[in-house]
């Protein structure tokens, strides 16, 4: 059997059933990685090494009749903004180009004790900034459909490595779309879990209210047995959420008749490809068939979503970005003679230019004079579209939209136009501002580029987007490429 | 002096080798989230309600952003807007009866970094203090000499000492001040603008600078000038203020509500809880001294100016039946040696009840008052009790009739002239013989015997 | 428009440095992204609360309990420079 073909789910259980071995899976995909990423460039760290012992460790295991943890054999990429422990993390960033962290994250924590095998860390826009993964300072990578294209950002690595089958599964992090918006570019799916579900230990943070780590997948199983392994309350993060966890696996085969669909009427009359708005109706009408049932809602506030995160997103990185001075690790100018020159220099010589942009207007909306006017105006039109949510929740169960409102474009397109790259995220967006949970899922080709679609849910309904979209993945079949109908 | 720092779980232990007590998060490496330190909070509340503080039921941690390297995030977890305390205040006592100096606010938050500078022209950094917790208060303008600043000190000292919650050491940096002082003249109605003195390292260093100050600014103003507004340190050699380089930029911090820590809730439960908790304060002892001791007002306060002063006290009370007794003596010849020396009472080589047995000793007639001091002094420096030393050193007191008489007889056979001068009417021979008597017997005759003796015999 | 001098003066407190050149390029680009989100003056909050946190748990506390931290070399680890276990850079702190 072809090991990379077979989905995260189809591994584990040969594994399980002793039929393939991990370093079996493990040089299958070493093997993949050869072939194809010279050219796709969807990793930063290959950690060949460690696979293979991981890998190693595992025989061993089944050897002795252990029991296996949930992702047992299953080789998983990590965006390399996820500290792991004696692995280089760069976020991208010539910042922390020989950054080896000390220390692990909780997510990489849970998923070496439910022994998945880690591959290597992903490509990624600088500090996750960017919706086309072009701002890496190890160069961008392409999209694995069309290599003239981008796989979209910032987890465009992880989007890419899954699509190429150089991994199985990937995890990523959504601040603004970072995990749907690339997901939705490379024909994969992509999960942005609830604010609070997943633990934000070890994510280098862009922005503190709105970052999620999250789940990039061949199918909605085989993201769906990786979301279960990262979820859960992490004493670490005062920010995560302590509830009862839910096996999303057994609610995925759930019946979606009668389920309530609302369509914002304010998404569908942005500006977007026409193409893309034509498949996104498609599938709404596959829904119907489904016997979902299907309504237009109306969320008032959408249109002020972009420059609402924009503003509040910004402030945040601009704060969390203080930290990278040169002092205690990362790039330290070589010329310095006053310490203002050592902060100067080191910044600016470090930071690629998205990253100063956001940090300048960061600063800018919560300086003393501007405050009052950027900063604290946003955080209240939050509440605004968080509200809006609320009420189209109280009635139905899940929102559709499309997930980005272009096709995957060409790379170095948007570059001189920060705005319109700023725009690809117009549907991502308000989904973090308020906290709620989000998946995307393929829904069609248009002239051989994927178009993604956005299944909102409320917060903590995971159960409910997860099983909406496996009803969609299941009864749609596109040519075969979504392995798992 | 919790056990850990405000963020995370690494130790609140002064000293120790650079860069041994940090973790990811007081580092704040890449990734690290800070998790709030339930003690500190403890700590804060007690605080307030030990200064009569409001507590907030709801508050907040804020970013506080400026760039130094010893600021490890680029930015201080503080609050801005909403502290944990308000208001509240501190009594301090003035000849002319109590004054009540206002509080602002009391507020938590971490520490930073420290930094040594070497001969070649580096810098090296430790961040063992770096996430350790603070508190600040901030005073209303209610104070108007350097007295009574200096009182208010004392007594947030001593308060904050009582409470547990600091122990204060200026030279170790547990307490530290900055000061904003400003002089007005009454008549015309002129003032100086305000000068800070920060970096101040001792509570007499923060007087002198503050006495500095009031003239400086005085004597610039009877010229017709006036200060600029500067920031300003005490060069305790040069003995005056010396003004300080800006250190970077002090402009917009650019508060902002830290996004990795949650809203915190405080239930009127807890702070109750927290309120019994609290051991008697330093006034309430006072008052309890005077009513259960029946000792003047003086006495009570230099008692319990300290907690463990006071605690040593009725300790000693426990074992004697004088409470005025034991107070003299520990606002004398005991103070005054641990003042001279700079003691502490957790040092005393001696206890509680080796002093009780000490007073016992005189009251009994087995040693006399200066033979009791002489005692005292021993037993600072061995430890050893009172007993021990007077059997040691032969120090019991002669009160045996035939023996002091024989002493007498020797001493009036040598001082004719004496006896014959008291005869006459000079009281101070008298006092004279008497000291002969115990110069001979070096201390140890049973002075108000020998008095009365000699009296009886040359009369 | 955005003004020279402001720009300059956030340039400085966040620690970024333009040169000429760059920071033409930059105003205009940045006056975009400006003008873009000034919609929000469209927007009518009075009488709104801000949103800082989505969710309505508050901040767990955590127990007074010392906990090892990292060894002396895995702080030191990934310092530019360093000399007797500190953190090392030229004297130009005050």
């Amino acid at each position: 059997m072809d090991i990379v073909e077979l989905t995260a789910m189809e591994m584990k259980e040969n594994l399980e059933k002793k039929r393939i071995s991990a370093r079996d899976i493990v040089e299958a995909h070493i093997d993949r990685i050869e072939k194809v990423e010279e050219e796709l460039n969807a990793f930063i760290t290959i950690s060949k090494e460690e696979a293979l012992k991981s890998a190693d460790r595992i025989d061993q295991k089944v050897r002795n009749g252990e029991k296996l943890g949930p992702l047992a054999g299953i080789p998983i990429g990590i965006k390399d903004n996820i500290v792991t422990k004696d692995i280089r993390t760069t976020c991208g960033s010539k910042m922390l180009e020989n950054f080896v962290p000390p220390y692990e994250s909780t997510v990489v924590e849970k998923i070496r004790k439910g022994d998945g095998i880690i591959l290597g860390k992903t490509n990624m826009d600088e500090f996750a900034m960017g919706s086309s993964t072009e701002t890496s300072y190890f160069g961008p990578t392409k999209n694995p459909i069309d290599s003239q294209r981008v796989p979209g950002g910032s987890s465009g690595g992880s989007a890419a490595a899954v699509k190429a089958r150089e991994v199985a599964i990937a995890l990523g992090s959504d601040t603004g779309g970072s995990i749907r918006q690339p997901a939705s570019f490379c024909g994969v799916v992509g999960i942005k879990p609830t604010y609070g579900l997943v633990s934000r230990y070890g994510l280098v943070s862009l922005a503190n209210t709105l970052d999620q780590i999250g789940v990039l997948g061949r199918n909605v199983i085989d993201a769906t047995l990786m979301l279960k392994a990262i979820v859960g309350y992490d004493e670490k993060d005062s920010t995560s959420i302590d509830m009862e966890l839910i096996d999303y696996i057994e609610v995925l085969s759930e019946n979606i008749k009668g389920i309530k669909i609302g369509v914002p009427k304010e998404y569908m009359d942005l500006e977007m490809d026409k193409r893309v708005k034509e498949q996104v109706f498609k599938a709404i009408k596959t829904f119907e068939d489904i016997g979902a049932i299907v309504e237009d809602i109306s969320l008032p506030q959408m249109e002020y979503g972009l420059a609402t995160y924009y503003i509040v997103s910004t402030a945040e990185i601009s704060s969390n970005m203080a930290r990278f001075d040169g002092i205690r690790y990362g790039y330290r100018a070589e010329n310095y003679e006053t310490l203002d020159e050592l902060y100067m220099n080191t910044r600016s010589e470090a930071f690629g230019e998205e990253v100063k942009r956001r940090i300048m207007v960061g600063t800018y909306s919560l300086s003393r004079d501007y405050s009052e006017q950027y900063y604290k105006k946003a955080v209240k039109v939050r509440t605004l579209i968080k509200e809006d949510f609320d009420k189209a929740f109280e009635k139905y169960d899940v929102i559709l939209s499309p997930t980005s409102p272009n096709l995957p474009f060409k790379l170095g397109e948007k570059l001189d136009d920060p705005l319109a790259m700023y725009k690809t995220d117009l549907f991502t967006v308000p989904v973090n501002l308020a906290g709620i949970c989000s998946i995307s899922v393929p829904c069609g080709y248009v002239e051989g580029l994927p178009v993604g679609l956005q299944i909102i849910g409320n917060r903590f309904e995971e159960s409910k987007i997860l099983k909406v979209a496996r009803a969609f993945e299941k009864h749609v079949s596109l040519g075969g490429e979504n392995i798992g109908l | 002096m919790t056990n850990t720092k405000i963020f995370c779980s690494c130790t609140n232990e002064f000293g120790g080798e650079a860069n041994t007590h940090c973790c990811p998060v007081c580092l704040g490496l890449p990734g690290a989230l800070p998790v709030l330190n339930k003690s500190v909070l403890e700590y804060g509340i007690k605080a307030g309600i030990a200064f009569n503080s409001k507590i907030a039921n709801r508050t907040k941690m804020d970013r506080k952003h400026y760039f130094y390297p010893d600021l490890v995030k680029g930015y201080q977890i503080s609050q801005d807007d909403i502290p944990l305390c308000s208001g509240g205040y501190v009594e301090i006592e003035l000849e002319e009866g109590t004054k009540k100096i206002g509080l602002t606010r009391i507020h938590i938050e971490e520490d930073t970094g420290k930094s040594i500078h070497t001969e070649e022209g580096d810098s090296l950094i430790d961040y063992n203090r770096a996430g350790v917790p603070l508190i600040e208060i901030v005073t209303e303008p209610d104070m108007n000499t350097p007295e009574e600043a200096r009182l208010f000190l004392e007594k947030l000292r001593s308060t904050l000492k009582y409470i547990e919650v600091s122990d204060c050491k200026m030279e170790e940096g547990s307490l530290r001040c900055d000061i904003n002082i400003n002089v007005v003249n009454t008549e015309t109605g002129e003032k100086t603008n305000i000068t800070e003195l920060k970096n101040l390292n001792s509570f007499s260093g923060a007087v002198k600078a503050m006495e500095y100050e009031e003239k400086r600014h005085i004597s610039l103003l009877e010229e017709g000038k006036n200060t600029q507004r500067e920031t300003r340190r005490w060069d305790e050699v040069k003995s005056e203020t010396i003004i300080m380089r800006e250190k970077g930029e002090v402009g917009d911090y650019r508060y902002a509500v830290d996004g990795d820590i949650l809203p915190i809730e405080i239930g009127d439960k807890w702070i109750e809880e927290i309120r019994d908790s609290l051991p008697e304060l330093p006034h309430a002892k006072k008052q309890r001294f005077i009513e259960e001791y029946d000792i003047p007002e003086y006495d009570a306060g230099v008692l319990t100016q300290s907690k463990e002063l006071a605690d040593f006290y009725e300790e000693t009370v426990k074992y004697t039946d004088d409470p005025k007794q034991v107070s003299n003596w520990i606002m004398g010849d005991v103070l005054r040696r641990i003042n001279d020396e700079e003691l502490q009472i957790e040092d005393l080589k001696f206890k509680p009840k080796d002093l009780a047995q000490l007073l016992e000793l005189i009251n009994q007639g087995k040693i006399s008052n200066n033979i009791g001091k002489k005692v005292l002094r021993t037993m600072f420096e061995t430890g050893d009790s009172p007993e021990k030393i007077v059997k040691d050193e032969g120090l019991i007191q002669i009160s045996d009739e035939g023996e002091l008489k024989k002493i007498i007889e020797k001493i009036l056979s040598e001082n004719e002239q004496s006896i014959i001068d008291y005869r006459n009417g000079k009281d101070r021979a008298l006092g004279y013989l008497v000291g002969q008597v115990m110069k001979t017997t070096r201390g140890k005759a049973n002075p108000q015997m020998v008095n009365q003796m000699i009296r009886d015999m040359i009369e | 428009m955005v003004s020279i001098d402001y720009i300059r003066y956030i340039s400085e407190i966040c620690k970024i440095k333009f040169t000429d050149d760059e920071l033409e390029d930059f105003i205009q680009q940045f006056t975009g992204i400006i003008e873009y989100v000034d919609k929000l003056k469209e927007v009518n909050t009075e009488g709104v609360v801000p949103t800082y946190f989505v969710n309505s748990n508050t901040q767990p506390l955590r127990e007074d309990v010392i906990r090892d931290g990292l060894s002396k070399e895995d702080v030191i680890r990934n310092a530019p420079e360093e000399e007797y276990g500190y953190f090392k850079l030229l004297n130009v702190m005050d």
